[in-house]
């Protein structure tokens, strides 16, 4: 049992290092460091400049334009972006429809869709969530019905992160809303977000952000050649894409990150006299989610290293995503919390994303109450912690 | 980065379960636990017979000269079986300081009873004051004639009534918590002025109060240099705390075991319990516990011999508060899970919930743990 990296792995990790330090631009690392949120432009910014070094598809392999990385030199990369203060990577092209298209799409749609993804030309949304439909993801209604050459698709999705800004969608629709059971029956289309019939209409959540949306289809013509895989096989791939939506979901670089940043806050802060990290009651919390980080942190390699050797990590990563976003959820509230009083100004347009205003207070403060509010989210989504503890009991506990 | 064990390891983890499995069934344990020494020679010679006393000797005396790694597989399957005859004192915490402390002649009459299975020898460390705190020892050796005479009381030695040699520590100089000044000698416990209280633990174990008054030793019993022996004294713990971290591992793998066996057999309201989702979700709650149990049992193994003292600190701590936060929740829940029956002295389970409170109560709870974390962090 060795704990440490191997020596090409430290020279990996300094190459990205390096690479990072010389081309991620400061104004986004300062963005993500100080917990502001990014404009879309900086998502897309930061994707061409990984293109251009080759790394714009960490996760893919070598013959669709990916990096072919392993999973510890992908973890690897993971961890130095995210201390780094490199933009998070939206998911939803890169590790969600493209390992899809990949396994089951066309060689025209892989031709046309894959390298367009990779460039950051397309921005991609997923459309899977339906007002009633969210852990219980098979009772979609949304429907596709084939008119010849084409599906006619009516119905409404929800909860669609930065649709707003997506140039495609990729939607689980019902075909045959006949099938005896509801996993049957729906197939899985790509759909341009230019074609006639889509709205989509913001979703203010309660930090004041305008992050989600609703997408309304009506009458919507989507090309059969749009269709990835075979009809009525939609849930095979959606499992599949869900199963690809874990990497890196424990999120251990991106809290190592924030814990750094709760630390200089709480240096920061003076409470009785003091710094208020040295107040006991705070630095026993903060030491609590320090080493709650450092278990789960070799818990990540530990599966890290399972899949490394094709031994299925599988629902395991439930235990990530648990964990993590435990984790994520404790230090938005402890930051929150360190600062006290000044968590209360609050200043945000809603329809300018990047309008968080500084109003009062110790300039760090400003950010810290709407991000405690918007990572409640994060329990919730991908499966929520109820659910992933459904999986880890049917899966690993045999209930 | 690599998770696995080498064959060799596999091999002697094998070797513990099988020794668990064919040589100390409960009802067995249960007969060592009421015998009036509370634990089993005859055991003791098998383990011998092993060679897993032999496991943390150097090679040159007949041992194994084996690491953490491997004290940590035979810990995770002592634990399992909650075998009570004192491994972790007289094979791990034992052997780590006398090869850090003692000289060739003296490391050698202590080893060949150890490996032999002949003779226990327990450290004698803690202090009614010191509640975890390796740095503190307040029983003195005053400089008397060519030896030393010492006075001091010894608190809840872990089997301290099982020793046919005790390696006390006492201060020459300074004060409680002072890192110089302390020093290790070897005490006869049957020598004039010791004292030994021996009793009964609630996790079937036996410890010690152990008075010691004028007690009179000779220069040549203090094992290493006069008043330096708290670097080797603070080393052995470490490993010894790794040890105790993969002991509750054990535990907890065969407590979740338990749980999930017995509500899958339990039935009430016409299905077996363990459909109610409520219970499948403490249960899974359960098993996170001791999955992060387990890393940090790995994290502590691999950093208990860190050069680094703050590495090996931090570390050791997080360790324990994972595990000792584990081990209460995984424990309580076992006991609620299986309802009355989880009460009962019948099952093993009420057993090993025990075990885990008392590891939790030893070397340094989760909140002496939690502060030294702090401490260390902050001098960072």
């Amino acid at each position: 049992m060795d704990l440490n990296f191997t020596a090409e792995e430290l020279a990996f990790r300094d190459e990205v290092r390096t690479f990072l330090r010389e081309n991620l631009p400061p104004d986004i690392a300062n963005k993500v460091k100080n917990g502001q949120p990014l404009a879309a432009q900086d998502y897309i910014r930061w994707q061409k400049i990984l293109h251009k070094r080759g790394w714009g598809a960490p996760s893919w392999p070598k013959e669709f334009g990916g990096t072919g990385w392993g999973p510890v030199q992908q973890h690897i990369y993971d961890e130095e972006a995210a201390a780094a203060g490199a933009p998070r990577t939206i998911p939803f092209g890169l590790k969600m429809v493209a390992p899809v298209i990949m396994a089951f799409g066309s060689k025209e749609q892989q031709q046309k869709f894959l390298p367009r993804i990779i460039s950051g030309e397309d921005w991609w949304c997923q459309g899977y969530s339906e007002p009633g439909s969210g852990s219980d993801l098979a009772s979609l209604k949304t429907r596709a019905e084939r008119q010849g050459d084409y599906y006619i698709v009516n119905g409404q999705k929800t909860w669609t992160t930065l649709g707003q800004h997506a140039d495609w969608i990729f939607c689980l629709v019902r075909t045959d809303p006949n099938a005896p059971k509801p996993q049957q029956g729906i197939s899985f289309l790509l759909i341009d977000m230019k074609s006639p019939g889509i709205t989509v209409r913001p979703i203010i959540t309660m930090d004041g952000a305008h992050e989600v949306n609703e997408v309304w289809f009506e009458n919507v013509k989507v090309p059969v050649e749009n269709r990835v895989g075979e009809e009525n096989k939609g849930w095979t791939y959606a499992k599949f894409l869900l199963g690809h939506e874990r990497t890196n979901i424990a999120g251990v670089g991106a809290s190592k990150r924030e814990l750094k940043r709760l630390k200089e806050i709480a240096r920061n802060e003076i409470k009785n006299g003091k710094p208020l990290i040295e107040d006991p009651l705070f630095a026993a919390k903060i030491a609590q989610v320090e080493i709650e980080l450092m278990a789960l942190e070799i818990t990540n390699l530990r599966a890290l290293s399972a899949e490394a050797e094709k031994r299925a990590p599988g629902p395991e990563a439930s235990i990530l995503k648990i964990k993590g976003t435990e984790i994520q959820q404790a230090l938005t509230e402890l930051m929150m919390y360190a600062v006290g009083p000044y968590a209360l100004p609050f200043a945000r347009e809603s329809t300018a994303e990047d309008a968080l205003k500084h109003v009062a207070g110790p300039k760090y403060a400003a950010p810290l109450a709407a991000t405690y509010c918007n990572f409640r989210k994060v329990s919730i989504y991908g499966g929520s912690n109820e659910i992933q503890r459904n999986i880890i009991s049917q899966m690993i506990l045999g209930l | 980065m690599d998770f696995n064990f080498t064959e060799e390891q596999q091999l002697l983890a094998d070797t513990v379960k099988r020794f668990v499995r064919e040589d100390y069934p409960f009802e067995k344990r249960r007969q060592i636990v009421a015998s009036p020494d509370g634990w089993s020679r005859e055991v003791w010679a098998k383990l011998a017979e092993l060679g897993l006393t032999a496991l943390n000797v150097p090679e040159a005396h007949g041992g194994l000269n084996a690491g953490p790694v491997d004290t940590m597989l035979v810990m995770n399957a002592l634990g399992e079986g909650l075998v009570v005859e004192p491994y972790l004192g007289a094979a791990v915490l034992a052997p780590a300081l006398i090869s850090r402390s003692a000289d060739e002649k003296t490391a050698g009459e202590l080893f060949e009873g150890l490996v032999a299975g002949e003779r226990i020898t327990i450290v004698a460390h803690q202090e009614p004051a010191s509640r975890g705190d390796v740095q503190y020892v307040e029983t003195r050796a005053e400089k008397s004639g060519d030896g030393y005479v010492l006075d001091g009381h010894k608190a809840v030695v872990v089997h301290g009534g099982a020793a046919d040699e005790l390696l006390v520590t006492a201060r020459t100089s300074g004060q409680p918590r002072d890192r110089d000044g302390v020093s290790v000698f070897r005490v006869d416990p049957k020598a004039a002025g010791v004292t030994i209280n021996s009793y009964k633990t609630f996790d079937g174990l036996r410890a010690a109060d152990i008075e010691l008054k004028g007690v009179k030793v000779s220069a040549d019993r203090r094992l290493g240099p006069e008043g330096g022996a708290f670097d080797a004294i603070e080393a052995a713990h470490d490993i010894a705390l790794s040890a105790l971290c993969a002991e509750a591992v054990g535990i907890m793998k065969a407590v979740n075991a338990a749980t999930l066996d017995y509500t899958k057999n339990r039935k009430q309201f016409g299905q077996p319990i363990a459909k109610f989702q409520v219970l499948q979700h403490r249960m899974v709650d359960m098993f996170i516990h001791s999955e992060q149990a387990l890393s940090m049992s790995y994290l502590a193994a691999i950093k208990c011999v860190d050069p680094d003292p703050v590495e090996r600190r931090r570390a050791l701590s997080a360790a324990k508060v994972v595990i000792g936060q584990a081990a209460r929740f995984v424990g309580q829940q076992a006991i609620q899970l299986h309802g009355g029956m989880g009460m009962t002295d019948e099952l093993m389970v009420s057993h090993h919930f025990k075990r885990l409170t008392a590891i939790d109560l030893s070397f340094g709870d989760t909140d002496f743990h939690l502060q030294k974390f702090i401490a260390v962090s902050q001098t960072a």
